[in-house]
């Protein structure tokens, strides 16, 4: 078997690279910052926020961390910036971060 | 013991696959390769394979789902013919690229237009850099053992490549012949199950197939790609061996028939060379010292080998049995080129293109080119260096 996800780096030799660039594990997206490609941000106004919690399930990329029955700050290295949260919050507590 | 049995091309591999008995068979029909998956579902009908037989929608399909079986640890084959190749192009570089070693059988066939079902190699040489082994046979006996060893190459885990068995559409694909078959079982031990160290249904192992590659890993990707298919060559040979010992019949990457003192030679591929071999019997007779070089595995390409086998000639022919409309040779003469570049001496060399679409290479068109090979080692001259044989002309 060839080196784990997380020993996979832009510096190995095509010596070192998988048969078929396989992946031998799994939930290595972790590993992965692909927050990266977003070109816009949505911001959390937190005072706005009912916690009803809609938000989180319809994040295509669980980057709406919830814990304790709460949701958390996004998870910005792993966000795309699709903007579906902010259509499906109820009390527009979310909004497109003014881009400086 | 083997067993002489009477069959044509389509019907030895269906016959091998049965052998063999594979995990998985997708099929989707097209002339000249439907008598594979027709033959092989009596086979399963019968109860004689215990392969899952998926009738898919088309060739992208059939080898999309070979691939799903083999990312899954299956040994999963398919076959097709011309326009159906064509239509699995995008597929076949997933399946090289992935390490998947899907075997997929072609019954070589003429690409449109006109619309044709006879054959020549537009359809697999157009697929010459989707990273498949390819290996061409001359007739349904070595169509039968290329198959046998086709699964052993392609899993062996200095190669995990895909790879092509071609047969000539019609010529070898519907013509019988007697060839030797082996016992079920001898072929069974020879050819041995697949066990692959990782796949998607490995419980314990989670696998991920088919990643995407920024720029930072493609050309690494491809580069290892590349070792692979230059691992093939020794695998090839060594299957090739141990083929011999268990079976008896010898194979290489090229076959050289009457080289050693041979000043004028053809290099030519599948059934062609059956019949050029014929002319270069004749031609000896009346003392004229002739050969010619079968290439039987075109990729990976045996470069150095035909390099090696042509470099004392004095003139060779390349005949082409595909147009690659480069407007200055077919892709077997550009290669053969390319490979001869750095030989000290090198042989006057000619392209011919022939046989396309089914057009007939007789012993007479054979002697014809032998002829014009004479002739140049004689003079020195090659005269035009792309030509076309067997057309009408006015």
């Amino acid at each position: 078997m060839g080196l784990k996800a997380e020993e996979i780096n832009e510096h190995i030799a095509w010596q070192d690279v998988t048969v078929g660039c396989e992946i031998y594990e799994a939930g290595t997206s972790r590993l992965t910052k692909t927050g990266e490609w977003r070109s816009k941000t949505p911001e959390w106004i937190k005072e706005k926020c009912k916690q009803c919690l809609l938000c989180a399930p319809f994040c295509p990329d669980a980057s709406i961390p919830v814990s304790d029955g709460k949701r958390d700050e996004f998870d910005y290295e792993h966000c795309k910036g699709c903007g579906i949260c902010i259509k499906a919050c109820p009390f527009q507590a979310i909004r497109w971060k003014e881009e400086g | 013991m083997s067993i002489r049995e009477r069959l044509s091309g389509n019907e030895a591999i269906a016959t091998a696959m049965r052998q063999i008995n594979p995990d998985v068979f997708a099929m989707f029909p097209i002339t000249p390769s439907t008598e594979i998956p027709q033959y092989f579902a009596q086979y399963v009908a019968d109860g004689k394979v215990d392969t899952e037989f998926i009738c898919v929608e088309s060739e992208h399909s059939s080898l999309s789902a070979c691939l799903g079986a083999e990312a899954a640890g299956c040994r999963a084959v398919t076959a097709t013919s011309s326009a159906g190749l064509s239509f699995m192009n995008e597929v076949l570089y997933v399946a090289a690229s992935s390490r998947l070693p899907v075997v997929l059988a072609v019954a070589c066939r003429a690409l449109t237009g006109p619309i044709n079902i006879n054959h020549d190699y537009s359809d697999s040489m157009a697929e010459r850099d989707s990273g498949f082994i390819q290996i061409y046979a001359e007739n349904n006996q070595e169509v039968y053992d290329n198959y046998l060893q086709a699964h052993r190459i392609a899993e062996h885990p200095d190669v995990r490549l895909p790879l092509m068995i071609c047969e000539d559409g019609f010529i070898t694909s519907h013509a019988i012949e007697n060839i030797e078959l082996e016992e079920d079982e001898t072929v069974k031990k020879f050819v041995g199950e697949y066990h692959p160290e990782n796949y998607l249904l490995k419980e314990e192992n989670p696998l991920a197939v088919g990643p995407y590659g920024i720029s930072a890993y493609y050309m690494e990707a491809r580069v290892a790609q590349a070792h692979a298919m230059m691992n093939a060559k020794k695998v090839i040979l060594d299957v090739a061996a141990d083929f011999e010992k268990t079976f008896g019949r010898k194979y290489g990457l090229i076959e050289e028939y009457r080289m050693d003192d041979a000043e004028i030679a053809m290099v030519i591929m599948g059934s062609s060379a059956g019949t050029a071999k014929a002319c270069v019997d004749m031609l000896r007779k009346n003392g004229v010292k002739a050969g010619l070089v079968k290439v039987r595995v075109f990729r990976p390409f045996p470069g150095e080998e035909i390099a090696k086998a042509i470099a004392n000639c004095k003139a060779v022919a390349v005949m082409d049995k595909s147009e690659g409309f480069s407007a200055c040779g077919g892709p077997l003469y550009a290669e053969t080129c390319g490979a001869c570049y750095n030989l000290k001496n090198r042989p006057l060399m000619v392209d011919i293109v022939f046989g396309l679409g089914g057009r007939d290479f007789t012993v007479d068109s054979a002697k014809t080119v032998f002829d014009r090979l004479a002739t140049i080692a004689e003079t020195g001259e090659t005269g035009e260096i792309y030509t076309h044989m067997g057309q009408r002309e006015r």
